[in-house]
């Protein structure tokens, strides 16, 4: 009984002792808030939070310039995410930054575009592409849809167009009442557990 | 079972050799309405006039469209390309003309369309050039045989399209213990496998000692619901008549879901794959019926999959009964084959009662994954009842056979709370169905986990592209700071040398700015908004032309009601 008791001491002090050592020797520098905020936004680098992209308003928050409320392409989904990090109550989204909206992307009218390369300029992202004098193209897949490119373009070729639906992005809605979903309906004759 | 059997590696205890079988949890005894429908021998559907194949007919990248409209395809060719590792190509089914590559309604619960090619069919149903025929499977390696199983785009036959060469590849680090060929066929209404048991039993068997020489497992077993006995009875004799080695037919009793690979594994086992793992993770690997006779026909004859056996059935169609259609066919021509609709005929579904959508249309194409047109009558699948609260009766958790806790994930994919749903484990979830068949208060349980996954996936998405962005956006930083340090040091030099006037360059940039702008002006002018029929204007009408134009620029936007 005695050495049980003694061995368990023993043992538990031990790795209390390793543990301490350890939490000292293999110290991570603790993740800044500033990433963790910024991890939350959205990355459109709009800049209709008054700051220019994500990460400077990241700052901004953190060092409680900002209110929480100024982004609008993250929406309410991110006032809640920011709110839920840093303990603070949600707040609708300040209307002075602009409404929140579904994703766009931007698309150039080809045989417009003179290739004056001010739309690559304004893109946060480098999602343009095109050299002086020549046709400018967007790669949607990479465009945040933040629309700094529409504003600088002079011959107006550049507009914000919806992301469509596909089956690809496609959601199964949330059931309404009365729906006629498979697998939800009965099957005539019943079944028996 | 065998206390130890989960933990210890001992290879030889993966299956009993009594075929002592195991359960899973829950499940549900169901009505079969089978009979009818498997007496019938399969019917070939022939050649429709059109041919609709979508690019994309499985989970995975859409295949990359390699025919124009107007060219001529052959049966059998390569007309779409995969992209990517989860990607597959897409066969002509019949020689034809392609008339149109362009979105058509395609079999997705969402009701929306997607990019397809249609084929103009001539009727003659020509095969193309195949490369020669592989004489000696045996003799090929085993890349080889993947590879040709990819080129034939063949996926899982029995729901769920997974890409197969994916799937074979997929190893555990031990090899395979087990190879399951999963005849089990367990959704009711559905029996196209068992058909294709009874009359294509060597393409089977063959195609199964296909996967045998590329896994090389250490047992291989063919399972079969006890609700086929014809199947159970031709498989066995071929079996046996080909000296089977280590492989055998075993009969399984009939559980929806017993078909489920997850819960197949573990009747047959006793071992559970484990939480978000593959089959392979356990050293085990399966393979529908279907699926090895079509690996059968790509090795052993070169043919891509270009058809597949289908159930038509329901009270809603006059004469049910197993078909062969060429994919690409319309699910009303499959229909009409049967005989057409019944008078009432109240909903079209792909797939089975229990896993199957609703389509909104009968235009949509048979694809690689449709093992079932179901055309039902209001009477045998009323909707279901008035939706009322959930009493936590208790009933949904009795009968998943995944072992979940359907009522817990249906409270947190509800309210959002899609974190909770994840820690009750809802990837696991197989959508077969059972909770909500049960669920007294009427819940369509299936859709909220539908929901709840789907939100998750978008929810990753985009945060992947997130990711992106910031890192794009960061490297866009540091490439104009560079660029800024460069010519900094750039000019100072320059300055040290000589000095002019710097603002010449922006100002010829702006000259032909302003000359680009003019020229696009001039042209949508001449585009046609160039003011015409000016000549010989009365007083009267100059007086209103200039009305308007000044209302125009005053107002930009012409419209006023
Ligand atoms: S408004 Fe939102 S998305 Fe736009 S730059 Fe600010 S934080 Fe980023
Ligand atoms: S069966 Fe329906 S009512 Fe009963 S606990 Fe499950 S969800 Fe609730
Ligand atoms: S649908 Fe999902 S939660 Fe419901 S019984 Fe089947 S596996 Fe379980």
């Amino acid at each position: 009984m005695l050495t049980a008791l003694l061995t368990l001491g023993i043992l538990a002090a031990l790795i209390g002792l390793i543990l301490g050592y350890a939490a000292i020797r293999f110290r991570v520098e603790s993740d800044p808030i500033v990433d963790q905020i910024d991890a939350l936004l959205p990355q459109t680098q709009c800049g209709q939070c008054t700051f220019p992209g994500c990460r400077p308003y990241a700052e901004a928050i953190a060092a409680g310039e900002a209110d929480i409320n100024q982004c609008p392409p993250g929406g309410e989904s991110t006032i809640q995410a920011l709110a839920d990090l840093l303990g603070r109550d949600p707040k609708p989204l300040n209307p002075e930054h602009g409404a929140h909206a579904e994703k766009s992307v931007a698309i150039i009218h080809e045989e417009l575009c003179i290739g004056c390369t001010l739309c690559i300029q304004a893109c946060p992202v480098d999602a343009i592409l095109g050299a002086p004098k020549q046709m400018h193209t967007v790669i949607a897949a990479e465009c945040t849809g933040c629309k700094l490119c529409v504003a600088p373009c002079p011959v107006e070729c550049i507009d914000m167009v919806p992301v469509l639906q596909t089956t690809g992005n496609w959601i199964w809605p949330l059931p309404v009442v009365d729906s006629l979903v498979p697998g939800a309906g009965k099957l005539a004759g019943g079944a028996h557990g | 079972m065998n206390p130890g059997s989960d933990t210890t590696p001992v290879r030889e205890d993966i299956i009993d050799p009594r075929d002592q079988l195991h359960r899973f949890h829950g499940g549900l005894v169901l009505p079969g309405h089978r009979e009818a429908v498997a007496s019938r021998p399969v019917q070939a559907a022939g050649i429709p006039p059109r041919l609709v194949l979508p690019l994309k007919q499985h989970i995975g990248e859409a295949a990359e469209c390699l025919v124009r409209p107007g060219d001529r395809v052959s049966k059998g060719q390569m007309i779409a390309a995969p992209r990517g590792a989860i990607s597959m190509p897409v066969h002509a089914s019949s020689s034809g003309t392609v008339i149109a590559v362009e979105a058509r309604p395609v079999p997705h619960p969402s009701g929306l369309m997607a990019p397809c090619i249609v084929i103009e069919t001539d009727g003659r149903d020509e095969w193309g050039q195949a490369s020669a025929p592989l004489a000696d499977y045996r003799e090929v390696p085993v890349g080889r045989l993947l590879e040709r199983i990819r080129e034939s785009g063949i996926v899982g036959l029995g729901g769920a399209g997974f890409p197969t060469q994916v799937k074979l590849a997929h190893r555990s680090p031990d090899g395979i213990d087990l190879l399951v060929i999963n005849g089990v066929e367990c959704e009711p209404y559905i029996c196209c496998d068992d058909r294709l048991m009874r009359e294509r039993t060597g393409e089977v068997l063959e195609g199964v000692r296909i996967l045998q020489h590329i896994l090389k497992p250490r047992h291989c077993i063919i399972a079969i619901e006890d609700h086929m006995p014809e199947a159970e009875a031709a498989m066995r004799a071929a079996v046996g008549a080909a000296a089977a080695g280590n492989l055998r037919v075993v009969r399984v009793p009939e559980i929806y879901p017993t078909g489920g690979e997850r819960q197949l594994i573990k009747v047959l086992t006793g071992r559970e794959v484990p939480s978000q793992g593959f089959p392979a993770d356990i050293g085990i690997i399966c393979q529908n019926v279907g699926t090895a006779a079509a690996v059968y026909q790509a090795v052993v004859h070169n043919r891509p999959l270009v058809s597949r056996l289908v159930t038509v059935t329901g009270a809603g169609v006059r004469e049910p009964r197993n078909l062969e259609l060429l994919l690409g066919t319309s699910f009303r021509h499959a229909v009409e084959t049967c005989g057409g609709y019944s008078s009432e005929v109240d909903r079209l579904l792909m797939g089975g009662p229990m896993m199957g959508f609703a389509v909104t249309t009968d235009e949509v194409p048979v694809i690689k994954t449709t093992n079932c047109i179901l055309a039902v009558t209001r009477e045998e699948m009323p909707p279901s009842g008035d939706l009322l609260p959930c009493i936590r009766c208790g009933k949904c958790t009795a009968v998943c056979p995944a072992d979940l806790l359907p009522q817990q994930l249906y409270w947190h994919a509800r309210s959002g709370n899609l974190d909770a749903a994840q820690d009750y484990n809802l990837f696991d979830c197989i959508e077969c169905g059972c909770c909500a068949t049960v669920c007294p208060s009427h819940i369509p349980l299936v859709q909220y986990y539908r929901h709840a996954k789907a939100e998750i996936w978008t929810q990753e998405k985009q945060k992947k592209a997130a990711d992106i962005a910031r890192r794009r956006h960061e490297a866009r930083i540091a490439r104009l700071e560079r660029v800024r340090q460069e010519r900094s040091g750039r000019l100072a030099e320059r300055k040290k040398s000589l000095s002019g006037p710097a603002d010449q360059a922006t100002d010829a940039k702006q000259a032909v700015i302003q000359a680009a702008l003019e020229r696009v002006r001039k042209k949508k002018e001449e585009a046609g908004q160039a003011p015409k029929n000016m000549d010989n204007l009365t007083p009267e009408q100059e007086r209103l032309i200039r009305e308007i134009d000044a209302r125009r620029s005053q107002k930009d936007p012409p419209t006023e009601h």
